[in-house]
Formats: structure tokens, sequence, C-alpha cells
């Protein structure tokens, strides 16, 4: 008895709509994925349990880490604007050129003496560069008290909106360090600030 | 479905008879994998490295005597942070009270303050502790953090972070947690 044969269809699905869908997915998250910020110097951040979220925006972030501060303020804008009552500040002047180069800068630690040799180097080059760091001395010499007070400025002045200050230092730092930023800051009168923590459960 | 459908008549106006043309059908499962594994990527780079802060706030340096009342010292833990991850804790004034050497162990430091703030509540008609946090220069940003944490976790609300006296380096001194 001849059985009876099931013609059986080719199983080939069409992936053109999964295919759409799955780079436009792709496409999203790309664009929304922020570019990882190269810190100049490495951090490893403490962990802490409770903690919030951090702005986007109207932020600035200071690095400690070796005993070194390093200073970074988000939009380029602000960022411009920061150099320009800077300049004002310590009688010196940037070119436009160098208005620009500062504004791609993310993190530096020169001080401002050194900023327009940083400022001419290839980027590639400046991440090789060990940096000093910012000049945080109690006596007169404190360059991070004004950079943060020209960002605080800045920030007011382009944005409309106060600053919020990040503190990133690195877990094995000596308190010491870190209390002369803070020390800065509430110089200042900033008295609220975020330790930029990672996560850990309780 | 999926494929562009160029197959067209066998004869042209010239006669000449050309090969047929065979439908084109591009296998799409492998870019599909691939455009899939991506997304899983960015998915979990995106929503992971959120950065995340715990909010400090300093006592303001200035008036700090006007509109201020006095505190019972009874209420005051104080926490002394020393060098090799290790801090020392008395209630009340320095000197007065022995202090006790504790690490920053979920055992050691949480369950003190926990322990603690029960104690003063107890005796002070449910009044809350007030915790004073005094790092020392051999003490690392790590150890502020932890214990801004704890307190956190604890949920004491009245707590400072307030620089170290000589005599408080003295009792960290003696009992060997800064050099």
């Amino acid at each position: 008895m001849p059985r009876v044969k099931v013609a059986r269809k080719s199983t080939a699905i069409d992936m053109t709509a999964m295919c759409d869908v799955a780079f436009l997915l792709l496409t999203f998250f790309i664009l929304s994925a922020k570019p990882k910020t190269s810190d100049p110097i490495k951090a490893e951040i403490p962990a802490a349990a409770v903690s919030s979220t951090i702005p986007q925006t109207d932020f600035s972030t200071l690095l400690i880490a070796q005993g070194k501060v390093f200073f970074n303020v988000e939009d380029p804008d602000v960022r411009k604007k920061t150099l320009e009552i800077m300049a004002a500040k310590y009688k010196m002047s940037f070119s436009a050129e160098e208005a620009n180069q500062f504004s791609g800068v993310e993190s530096f630690g020169v001080p401002i003496a050194q900023l327009h040799g940083y400022l001419a180097m290839q980027p590639r080059d400046r991440d090789k560069l060990p940096q000093p760091g910012i000049p945080v001395d109690t006596t007169n010499n404190n360059e991070l008290y004004d950079w943060v007070h020209s960002a605080r400025l800045a920030n007011k002045y382009v944005r409309n909106k106060e600053l919020k200050i990040g503190i990133k230092g690195d877990s094995q730092e000596q308190y010491p360090t870190v209390q002369k930023v803070i020390a800065t800051l509430q110089k200042q009168k900033v008295d609220r600030f975020n330790l930029i923590t990672a996560l850990k459960s309780k | 479905m999926a494929e562009l459908d160029t197959s067209g008549g066998g004869k042209h106006k010239d006669g000449k008879v050309r090969t047929k043309k065979k439908a084109v059908r591009v296998d799409l499962t492998a870019m599909v994998d691939l455009a899939f594994l991506l997304i899983t990527f960015f998915i979990l780079t995106t929503t992971l490295n959120k950065p995340k802060a715990q909010e400090l706030i300093m006592p303001d340096k200035d008036d700090i005597t006007k509109d201020q009342l006095p505190v019972p010292e009874t209420r005051t833990m104080t926490l002394l942070l020393g060098d090799n991850d290790k801090l020392e804790w008395f209630v009340g004034s320095p000197g007065k009270s022995k202090p006790t050497v504790i690490g920053y162990g979920k055992n050691d430091l949480r369950k003190t303050l926990v322990d603690q703030d029960n104690a003063i509540k107890a005796s002070h008609g449910g009044q809350p502790m007030i915790v004073i946090v005094k790092p020392s220069a051999q003490s690392t940003y790590k150890n502020v953090v932890t214990v801004m944490d704890e307190l956190n976790i604890v949920d004491i609300e009245q707590r400072a972070i307030v620089d170290i006296t000589p005599v408080e380096l003295d009792l960290l001194k003696r009992d060997g947690l800064f050099k």
C-alpha cells in the first residue's frame, strides 16, 4: 500500500520585519548611549547601597585620585564660558581656536599657566600626558576654587540654572585630599554635593 | 514575501533569448542574530552604567554660634576613622567614655549603630541619636563613604562630618589606629 506522502514545506521564515525592528532598536540604543568618557586618571569609585541618580546636565565632576584633582563640566558651552571667566580672572587670553579646543576637553588637571601648552597638544597626546592636577592649596594658590566658581557663574549665565557638583574619588584616596576639596567648595558656600558611587547591596 | 521579483519574460523585442533571472532571496537570519546581539549589549551597558551618587550635606561653616541649640553629650555618638579600615566609637565627650575599636562590616558598624540608637532612644524618651563622623588623615575616602552609607541605611538623620581634634587623635594613636 503506498503511503501518502505529505509534501514538506520549506521552513524559511521571512526575517525582514524582524530585521527592521532589530536594527531600529539597535540604532536607538546606540544613539541614546552616552560615549564613555575616559578619565585622565583611573579612579575606583567606592560602593554605597543608598544612592540617587545624578543629573546629566548642569553638572560638574571633580575627580580625585592619587592626591590630584581633575575638573570637568558637562556642557561644552558652559566649558567655553568658564574658560572666558577664568581668563579674565587670571588676566590671560585664549584664542578662539583654543576656546574651541577647550570646549571639547572632558576632564583635565593642569595648572592654568600650562593650559596654553595643553590645548596646543593633539587630543591623543593629551591622554598620555601625566597631568599634575589642579592646584588646591589652602593658601593663596587655589585654582580649583576659581574653576568651580567660574563654572558656577558660567552655568548660571549660559543655562540659567544652578550648577551641581559631584565628587568622584578613588576608594583608596587618603581623606586629607578629599577634605581639601570639600573645604574649597565650602569656602564658596557649596555645602551640598554628590559623592559618585557604585551600587552595592545592603 | 521578502524577495524582489525580478523574473521577467524570456523573450525580448530583439528576439534574443536571455537567461531567466532567478528570484533574489537573502537569508537574513545571521543579520538578525547579530542585530539582537548588539541590542543586548547596548541595553546592558546603558542601563547598568548609570552613575549613582550619594548626597552629602556638610554643616555650614559660618553662623556656627547663631540660632543653635546645645547638643546633649549623652545623645552624641562620635566615630573616629583610623587607618587600616578600622574605626573607634564612643558616646559622650572624648576621654570620659572608653572608645571601642570596630571594623566597617555589617556585623560591626551597623550593629553598633542600631544598638546605640535604640539604647539612646530608650533612655532619652524617643529622641534620636546624633552621630559625628571624624575622619583622621589616615582614613580613606572609601571609609567615609561607607560610614555615610551605613548611616543612610540605619536612617540616622542627624549626622555631620567634622574635623578631628587633637584629643581624639591621641585616642586613635593610643589604640594603634593612627601612626
